[in-house]
């Protein structure tokens, strides 16, 4: 029987002795590999980035928005499109609140304004909310501490920044205890929210400013926001499985309220776990899809490979013809065309997985992905490498080792 | 002391289209230890299908031929494989070095197979390249070496498992007249020191360099006799 370092080493010397078929040969595995690594690492990132987007949305979320939901898709129309933009009120939350398994409820108004601080300025998105809604939406402070339910009822002019704000307005001070301008006024800053990232859609959730709803009615919103109405409430259920009951009932509740018959609402009831989670599982089907697609190229890096190893053999009928004289048993051949046939593979599913990763790392920088790559793609990479050429290198080394000596030897 | 190899009634039929070809029709001969002998005939005589039998490399249809204690006909390709590693020593006409090897490699290539460790085939490989007047040109490649000097680094390799028979097939075939009696002169000097050499040949006087000519003829033996003396030294001249 052959030492395995003397077969590593014939293994080793064959492929050394025409670089440039090997080169080419590992090339289709090479590509094949690299592929399949950059897609499913450019894949799982899309999921962990939905996955994250879900968690930063809030658990058992319902948003209430006003507007009517226009066609399917789960996609909410521009408010006004199909009902009032100012349909939903204070007073709406409030009887939300007494609905059975709902935790909390927080109205909020949105407000689009200029703030100034420390000779620096920002275009942020203003959320006037109760204390509830970091409850709410699952948000919580890294510095400071959020208003109170006084604070919030007497105006205070009291702010907590979202990190991006924090970062733009205050880079080299803590922000907490400074004062920003904002609609002509002087605000206080008494907190900072932890980082959220983006979001599903690209948008970055800690660009972002929490007032005082009270105050944000008062003193910041224009014309739109005066009165009790508000843009939106965010509905905590108290767990996921009631979260379809409480849409229903707040659907329900919102009609009755509004006097809308169903199809004619102007509110919408938007269940986002539900969207997210819809978006995760597309985004895993199109995970298995991408690297599907690429398996198809390793698979013909496969070919590749079995077709070298064929004009190889025929090639080096002689000397298998030899080999054998010398007293190669049929096993030591099938080894040595088989350990040929897997180096070419193993070595391309080396450098495709090096290649995959690169190519992912520079995909996932491009979109402001999060790089997904475990320990378990690379050996799955790689084992699925040397899976391909056993397959593929079997057929060739088995023809090899079954070559008669005297035809081979004849052989010119 | 037993025969090296003994052949009794061998008998090699192939199927060619619709006919049946005799190659051996019954041969039966013994070739003792230390002997040096031709087996000599025009092509289609059999001599071919002789020479793949006892290399192992074939078997018989039907008689027994036993070498150094082993039964052509009754071994798997495994035990055949095995047989050709330790029995028989290969030297070929156009020498079948492997390119890409160096002669040292080369000759150490049959060790591979027989599981001789790394260091102690070096070794060897190096001895026998010495022994064979290539101690200088051990790290060079096939196509840097003569015909000549080719055939030895084969020759070295056929020694290199120690086998108690060299069998070479027209091992001058390739080679011009002073180097094939060169070669010739170290296979009897390799006899004079206790190996035993089979060539196969259709060359006459290479036949009658050794000490034995077995003339073949249509698969059968038609004659089997000592070479004298004097024929031998002929050759040589």
């Amino acid at each position: 029987m052959m030492r395995t370092s003397d077969l590593i080493a014939s293994a080793a010397n064959a492929l050394r002795s025409n670089p440039m078929r090997s080169a080419l040969t590992a090339l289709g595995v090479i590509i094949g590999v690299a592929s399949v690594v950059a897609m499913v690492a450019l894949g799982s990132g899309a999921q962990a980035q939905v996955e994250r987007s879900i968690a930063s949305l809030g658990s058992n979320l319902l948003i209430v928005v006003p507007g009517a939901q226009r066609g399917g898709g789960g996609v909410r129309a521009q408010a006004g499109a199909g009902g009032g933009w100012d349909s939903l009120t204070i007073d709406d939350a409030a009887a939300i609140a007494q609905v059975e398994n709902v935790a909390v409820v927080a109205p909020s108004q949105r407000a689009r304004t200029q703030v100034v601080a420390n000779g620096l300025n920002w275009n942020p998105q203003v959320e006037g909310v109760t204390p509830s809604y970091l409850e709410a939406r699952d948000w919580q402070i890294a510095q400071g501490r959020m208003f109170d339910e006084t604070e919030e009822r007497q105006a205070r002019r009291v702010i907590v920044l979202g990190a991006t704000v924090a970062d733009q307005l205050f880079p080299n001070v803590e922000p907490v205890g400074q004062m920003l301008r904002m609609a002509g006024g002087n605000y206080e800053v008494i907190g900072v929210l932890e980082s959220k990232g983006q979001s599903g859609l690209g948008t970055d959730q800690d660009d972002i400013v929490l007032a005082p709803l009270t105050t944000v009615k008062r003193r910041i919103s224009g014309r739109r926001g005066r009165g009790d109405t508000v843009s939106q409430i965010s509905v905590k259920a108290v767990s996921e499985d009631a979260l379809t009951l409480v849409q229903e009932d707040v659907e329900t509740l919102l009609r009755q309220r509004h006097r809308t018959r169903e199809g004619e609402d102007d509110f919408t009831v938007q269940n986002l776990s539900s969207i997210s989670e819809t978006a995760a599982q597309t985004t895993q089907v199109f995970t298995y899809l991408l690297g599907g697609i690429s398996a198809v190229s390793l698979l013909v890096g496969g070919i590749g490979i079995m077709n070298i190893m064929l004009v190889s053999v025929t090639e080096r009928t002689r000397e298998i013809g030899l080999r054998k004289a010398l007293g190669a048993r049929q096993s030591d051949i099938l080894h040595q065309f088989g350990l040929e046939a897997v180096t070419l593979s193993v070595a391309g599913g080396i450098i495709g997985l090096i290649i995959g990763v690169l190519g992912a790392w520079l995909m996932t920088s491009l979109f402001t992905l999060p790089l997904v790559i475990s320990v378990w793609h690379a050996a799955v990479a790689i084992g699925f490498s040397a899976f391909v050429g056993l397959t593929f290198g079997a057929y060739p080394a088995w023809r090899a080792a079954q070559l008669d000596p005297i035809e081979a030897l004849r052989r010119e | 002391m037993a025969a090296l190899i003994s052949a009794q009634k061998l008998t090699k039929h192939y199927r060619m289209g619709d006919e049946t070809v005799h190659a051996l029709d019954g041969v039966s001969f013994d070739v003792a230890r230390g002997d040096y002998c031709a087996i000599v005939g025009p092509s289609g005589s059999g001599k071919s299908t002789m020479m793949n039998i006892i290399g192992g490399l074939d078997t018989p249809t039907e008689g027994r031929i036993v070498i150094d204690g082993n039964d052509i006909g009754e071994m798997s390709d495994e035990n055949l494989a095995v047989f050709r590693n330790r029995t028989i020593g290969f030297v070929f006409q156009s020498f079948n070095l492997l390119p890409r090897m160096t002669a040292l490699e080369n000759v150490e290539l049959p060790m591979i197979y027989g599981g001789v460790p790394p260091a102690e085939r070096r070794e060897r490989a190096a001895a026998l390249l010495t022994r064979v007047g290539l101690g200088q040109r051990m790290d060079h490649r096939p196509t840097q070496l003569s015909g000549g000097q080719q055939q030895r680094v084969a020759i070295a390799r056929a020694l290199a498992g120690q086998p108690p028979l060299i069998l070479a097939d027209e091992p001058t075939g390739a080679l011009d007249t002073n180097t094939g009696i060169e070669i010739l002169a170290l296979f009897r000097e390799l006899n004079r020191e206790g190996v035993t050499i089979v060539i196969v040949t259709h060359d006459h006087e290479v036949a009658a360099a050794t000490r034995r000519t077995i003339e073949m003829r249509d698969g059968h033996i038609v004659s089997d006799k000592a070479n004298d003396r004097s024929a031998r030294h002929d050759a040589h001249v």
